[in-house]
């Protein structure tokens, strides 16, 4: 991507956060309603693969300087904890936990041992996806 | 508790080893490992003299009791002993390891972390009582044994005496467990005490000998008899206290283990008392007589040790005679087996010691080729006195220990042949002789190993190091393991009573009630019977065949190597295994992704159709289907149109537009269908995957450039429609057949009172199924990984130096 295109890029800058935050809605609406920690990752990567379309590979990586391989190990460690808590406290493996709670500002909502497992599932969609495609695209 | 956690404490102190050999350096890790085997020793010896009174120590802990597999400790005669030999020498093997690796050039930690790997192995195959945990210790000891043998793993050699050891052992242990799996269902337990008290019943059964066997070669390829024995003398590429340990003391020694430990079982049936006798004494025939051709020190010593293994084993076989007779003639064959323990006891100390020495010379003159060495006598004065006393109880002379066992297998020999059993007849008259023979060479080779060495002429040039004494620390052991053997000459009673009768006690237990039952007088001097004469032709011949010993060593070359075991096992490895196979797998190892389609999915098709078939599954009902709506229609077509534009674009970019028409028309199927996730999912992944699409598209090859006129192939045209049709009929004739009713009303009830939530795709993939997201996001990281391997790996072999600029 040589060219400087100006309007590309800086349509970029808003609508990667309108879909970056898109995909944070996608991923806690994902218990009740479509979504869930697959697409939510999904969704998480496309942003940043907006990014590297409009600018490039280089620039994406000082912007956001991951290791997505240590996001990709993160989100596997997170989930297998999550399924192996309940063995701690002399539950089957993969017991999920749930509850109602009244938070402030949010009000009555649940809280699930789901959703940290879900985020897992994120953690290593984004990772791997990002891996992929940086991997890829660096290889020239 | 602390019974079964002892087998299990020299491998978690493993732990510990890399840790102390990075943060200690100043201190030879050897030391800290010393404190294991020490602290063992003298746990076991608190045992001593209660088991040596009768009574036995068990404990279990329970690994997998569904399946009724546990680690079951016990200790009784046979077991401590063992016990007390592998911690034993396993400190003495440990404190020579201290001077014979050196701390800053050696791979220690590594050393030191199988070596304890392997302590616990054994201790585990010795102790237990559960079948299923004893094959987990055996193949552990193969593994580490594998390991200990190829320690110099960058040495060709060390890599194959490593594999050749594993190969046979481990194949030897598969059998085995054959053989314990049977006897497990005829028994119809794990516990080798309880078949041993069910012994009488299982004789009867079918397979009986068959199992049988099967025990048999895992004990007689952990054991190095013929012809299995090949693996030995290669395993000597270890380092020198690894073969003073795993293939004099410990290891070798699990196969005779196994045949005591299962000797009441088998006893009764002629079979074992034929293998193990008739197998142990050619081993010790073969062993003996080709210990005289080899000139590397620990070849000999490998090849005495395989012929000394197979002694003790044919003494069991012949001391399990003792079940088929009665009176008298009773207590000969009781002698046998009492023999076998006391030889064994023996063979640990004298051989141990002599593998130490063997690795001393190795390591103060830097070669251990008998042909250079001479003359060392003057050099090494402890050594070589140690080697003497080493070598002169090997060949069975007075005053070692040697001396009296050899004399018992003399006797026990002699008396097979005047015991007609199972019709041996005359032919019993074949058994003393072979003893006798393979008892001569056996003189030769202690007196080659000990004076070809130490006597003769120092020819110091040819020698890669200037020969001096070896350090007093490399030399303690060796010394201890040197004053056993002459101390048990003089005080055999003391360690047959406290030792031996014991063990004797738990190899036959339908004979003895209690050790102190067990009638055996071990005395020096027997008065002037056969035995005698027979030892004095044994030292007469042994020392006019060692003295003409240039004359006729010739004569081993007459036979080819072509012809020997090795030969046939490398022949096996190579044209068999390696060439042929590779030749086979390549027939259908194309590298052609296309064929290799064409395999899975016609396969496939054939499964699922053929299946289908089968099950007489076409039932196709179109009740209770939706009309076709005309959006659907339109869809379809859309579909359709794609597909056939990726399939026949001349440009690449026209292809990946049409297959993500074909992409979008699908998730808009989800839509229609009420399938929002799906929906949802299948746009998300098309939009990355075009992103990707472009990434790559200007390394990906032109078009024009790799296209080749496709013939028409019948076979991939058959493949396809058949794939093609299997699919449409799977999903047809799945609509079309509702035996059970559907899991979604099962889910709609539960999702919000089970889990808390409204969406059942999610509930199902993070709650219901969530192992198997567990497992796919698992897969998903390896691939990633992969991915980024095989990509970066190539960067870095074909641009490394871009990479650095």
């Amino acid at each position: 991507m040589k060219t400087n295109n100006v309007i590309l890029q800086f349509t970029a800058k808003i609508v990667f956060f309108i879909i970056f935050f898109f995909s944070i809605h996608i991923f806690f609406a994902g218990h009740y309603t479509p979504g869930g920690g697959f697409v939510g990752g999904l969704l998480a990567s496309s942003a940043v693969v907006l990014l590297v379309i409009s600018f490039d590979l280089k620039t994406v990586r000082s912007i956001l300087p991951f290791n997505f391989m240590f996001v990709t190990a993160t989100g596997l460690i997170l989930a297998l904890s999550t399924a192996a808590f309940p063995m701690f406290v002399g539950k089957p493996f993969f017991t999920h936990f749930f509850d109602y709670f009244t938070l402030p500002i949010i009000g009555k909502t649940s809280l699930h041992t789901a959703a940290l497992f879900d985020l897992g599932v994120f953690l290593v969609v984004v990772g791997v996806t990002m891996t992929i495609i940086q991997t890829i695209g660096e290889d020239e | 508790m602390i019974q079964v956690l002892t087998i299990f404490i020299p491998v978690i102190a493993a732990i510990l080893i890399p840790l102390l050999f990075k943060t200690v350096r100043s201190i030879h890790t050897g030391w800290f490992v010393l404190i294991v085997p020490i602290l063992l020793a003298t746990y076991y010896a608190t045992f001593v003299a209660s088991i040596a009174n009768g009574d036995t120590f068990i404990q279990q802990f329970d690994w997998i009791p569904s399946l009724n597999i546990a680690f079951v400790s016990y200790l009784d005669g046979l077991s401590l002993l063992f016990s007390l030999l592998i911690t034993g020498i396993g400190a003495l093997v440990v404190l020579y390891s201290i001077f014979y690796l050196d701390k800053t050039k050696e791979q220690l930690h590594n050393f030191y972390i199988y070596l304890l790997m392997f302590m616990t192995a054994m201790l585990g195959v010795v102790q237990s009582d559960n079948m299923m945990t004893l094959y987990l210790f055996w193949e552990l000891t193969s593994i580490s044994s594998f390991l200990l043998i190829g320690y110099w793993f960058n040495r060709d050699k060390s890599r194959f005496g490593a594999l050749k050891s594993m190969m046979i052992t481990v194949a030897g242990g598969l059998m085995m467990l054959g053989g314990f799996v049977l006897l497990a269902i005829m028994g119809g337990t794990y516990s080798i005490r309880e078949l041993v008290q069910n012994a009488p019943l299982l004789v009867e059964l079918d397979y009986f000998v068959f199992a049988l066997v099967l025990v048999l070669l895992g004990a007689f390829t952990k054991s190095a008899q013929f012809p299995f024995y090949i693996w030995l003398p290669d395993a000597m590429e270890a380092p020198t206290p690894v073969s003073a340990y795993l293939h004099s003391a410990t290891m070798v020694k699990a196969g005779i283990y196994l045949v005591a430990r299962f000797t009441p079982i088998f006893a009764a049936n002629e079979v074992w008392i034929w293998l193990v006798t008739g197998i142990g004494l050619l081993t010790l025939f073969w062993g003996s007589f080709f210990a005289v051709k080899q000139t590397d020190l620990k070849g000999i010593l490998a090849f005495s040790t395989v012929s000394q293994l197979g002694l003790i084993m044919s003494m069991l076989g012949a001391g399990a005679i003792a079940y088929h007779v009665d009176g008298a003639e009773n207590t000969v064959f009781k002698y046998a087996a009492f023999a076998a323990i006391f030889h064994l006891i023996n063979h640990a100390t004298f051989k141990g010691s002599l593998f130490m020495i063997a690795g001393i010379v190795d390591h103060e003159t830097g070669t251990r080729d008998i042909r250079k060495l001479g003359g060392l006598m003057s050099v090494m004065p402890l050594s070589f006195t140690v080697a003497l006393i080493g070598s002169f109880s090997m060949a069975g002379l007075p005053p070692f220990n040697g001396f009296l066992s050899k004399e018992m297998f003399l006797t026990a020999m002699l008396s097979i042949k005047e015991f007609e059993l199972f019709e041996y007849g005359t032919y019993g008259i074949i058994f003393p002789i072979i003893a006798w023979i393979a008892s001569v060479f056996t003189f030769v080779y202690s007196f080659y190993f000990v004076f070809k060495t130490f006597t003769g002429k120092l020819q110091a040039e040819q020698l890669p190091k200037k020969p001096h004494e070896a350090p007093i620390g490399m030399l303690i052991s060796p010394i201890i393991l040197a004053v056993f053997v002459i101390t048990i000459f003089f005080i055999p009673n003391v360690i047959g009573d406290t030792f031996v009768k014991p063990a004797v006690a738990a190899i036959q237990p339908f004979l003895y009630n209690a050790p102190n039952e067990v009638d055996v007088h071990i005395a020096a001097w027997h008065g002037v019977k056969t035995e005698l004469l027979m030892t004095i032709g044994i030292i007469v011949l042994g020392l006019v065949l060692f003295l003409t010993l240039a004359k006729w060593q010739k004569a081993y070359l007459v036979i080819p190597a072509k012809l020997s075991l090795n030969a046939l096992y490398d022949f096996i490895m190579d044209s068999v295994l390696d060439r042929g196979m590779n030749r086979f797998s390549k027939l259908y190892m194309t590298g052609s992704i296309r064929q290799y389609l064409t395999y899975m999915l016609g396969s496939i098709a054939v499964i699922v159709i053929g299946t289908l078939f089968i099950k007489d599954a076409f039932k196709l009902t179109f009740d209770g289907g939706t009309p076709i709506q005309l959006y659907e229609l339109t869809l379809l077509i859309v579909l359709i149109i794609g597909t056939l534009t990726t399939l026949l674009a001349k440009s690449r970019l026209t292809a990946i537009i049409g297959l993500g028409a074909v992409g979008y028309t699908v998730a808009l199927f989800f839509v229609i269908f009420n399938a929002p996730d799906l929906a949802l999912t299948q746009l998300v992944i098309e939009t990355i995957s075009v992103a990707l699409f472009l990434l790559a598209f200007y390394h990906l090859p032109k078009l024009g450039k790799v296209e080749e006129r496709v013939r028409f192939q019948l076979g991939r045209a058959a493949v396809s429609i058949a794939v093609g049709a299997m699919v449409t009929l799977l999903a047809l004739s799945a609509h079309s057949q509702k035996m059970i009713p559907s899991i979604k009303t099962y889910y709609e009830e539960t999702v919000y009172s089970l889990a808390g939530g409204g969406n059942i795709v999610n509930v199902i993939l993070v709650d219901y199924r969530g192992f198997d997201t567990l497992f796919e996001i698992t897969v998903l990281g390896i691939a990633g990984m992969g991915i980024y391997g095989m990509i970066k790996l190539r960067l870095s072999r074909k641009e490394k130096t871009n990479e650095n600029e």
